[in-house]
């Protein structure tokens, strides 16, 4: 494998296939706990573990395990991994668990990771395995920044905890509501449809006048 | 215990609608809302696997807590789940094969909804008894089955109407899950 090889394969997960605004997987945590950047980022690292961590184990023990078990034998893994992520948040930061709740322990359940270990990792050495579950996870976190940060600038006036706006600033509560979520990430995917759209407008031009 | 069990059923169902106010179980939400003839169903299955998930998941953490293996309980929650779900599906091939071939990918990845997990998680977090557990889990899955077959239904009436071709597909239906859900918000504090 060259290196622009692994390159590709890591951009994939964080650019072409963007678990969050291109395969939209994924979708509890990143609307739930996004009400701040902090959060955002701290679940993308938790994430990020478990992703790999599972990725590379799913990889060394493909060849051990049966076909018609294998979806049971990746939860049962994935499951570990996130166990041993909850005690470790829990140990840290009491603070930083409690805003994040049961949406630590259910990283279980991140359709991404399941659908990594089943098309990727599983049929894949451990390198391979291991760059393409950072790209994902990569991928994912800025997902989660993203919305994150714009619920937080909007919702709260503030990026990071820092007040961006001054004291006249009204806060759009609704942001950092349940409905703040399911806006953002729309209006997200709006963006990129758009900007898909004038690409390919873009293209069909250059096309047309060759 | 100061909830009583009513108070949580309208909680679950109404005013912290697992869907559109915890964002919990979103992949079939968006997924299979696209018409009303398989939201129902969804419903119907994901309410039955959260029941039975939520009965096990009692009795196992009293076993669990009695052996002194908290730690081992997100595991055990997750392997009783998958072998409910296979029950369902098991059961719906027999029975009602069309369905079954309908649902398609989406009835296995009941496993990995997370608003069933979230049931049984939830439940032991709050230290519901039998009973409260119990009306929990129909709670959730009644919140679940509304919430998708009102999506479904709008979605439907969607189909007919004329949308800027940019906003359709899945960045739609989000806006109109965030529309929902800010209709669900006037349930706030109804459960008391």
């Amino acid at each position: 494998m060259s290196k622009t090889d692994r390159w590709d394969e890591f951009m994939e997960g964080v650019w072409r296939q963007n678990p969050i605004f291109v395969m939209v997987l994924g979708l509890c945590p990143a609307l739930a706990v996004t009400v701040s950047a902090v959060n955002a980022i701290s679940m993308g690292i938790a994430t990020t573990f478990v992703l790999t961590c599972s990725c590379v184990l799913v990889s060394l023990l493909r060849k051990l395990i049966p076909k018609e078990v294998r979806i049971a034998t990746y939860i049962v893994i994935i499951a570990t991994f996130v166990t041993v992520v909850d005690y470790l948040i829990q140990a840290v930061s009491l603070a930083l668990y409690d805003a994040l709740g049961a949406f630590i322990q259910l990283i279980v359940v991140n359709c991404i990771i399941l659908g990594r270990a089943e098309a990727h990792a599983s049929k894949n050495s451990p390198l391979p395995a291991l760059i393409n579950a950072l790209g994902m996870s990569l991928g994912f976190t800025l997902g989660l920044f993203a919305l994150g940060a714009v619920r937080e600038i909007l919702g709260a006036g503030s990026l990071f905890g820092i007040a961006l706006f001054g004291g006249s600033f009204q806060p759009w509560v609704v942001m950092v509501l349940p409905p703040g979520g399911f806006f953002v990430l729309g209006l997200w995917l709006l963006l990129f449809a758009a900007l898909e759209r004038r690409k390919q407008r873009k293209a069909l031009e250059v096309a047309q006048h060759a | 215990m100061h909830e009583s069990v009513w108070q949580i059923f309208i909680n679950a169902f109404l005013a912290n609608n697992f869907v559109l106010a915890m964002f919990l179980g979103l992949c079939p939400f968006i997924g299979v809302s696209g018409k009303l003839e398989t939201a129902v169903p969804m419903g119907a299955a994901t309410t039955f696997v959260m029941l039975v998930a939520s009965l096990c998941a009692y009795g196992l953490n009293l076993i669990l807590g009695a052996l002194g293996l908290e730690f081992l309980r997100l595991i055990a929650y997750i392997v009783i789940i998958a072998s409910a779900v296979q029950l369902v599906e098991m059961v719906l091939k027999k029975y009602s094969p069309g369905l079954f071939r309908a649902l398609g990918i989406y009835l296995p990845l009941i496993t990995t909804n997370c608003a069933v997990l979230g049931v049984a998680l939830f439940q032991t977090a709050r230290e519901y008894d039998f009973a409260q557990s119990l009306m929990f889990a129909v709670g959730a899955g009644a919140g679940f089955t509304l919430a998708i077959v009102l999506m479904a239904s709008v979605r439907e009436r969607l189909q007919l109407s004329d949308v800027p071709s940019v906003a359709q597909g899945t960045a739609l239906s989000l806006m109109l899950a965030g529309v929902l859900s800010l209709a669900f918000m006037g349930f706030a504090g109804l459960g008391g």
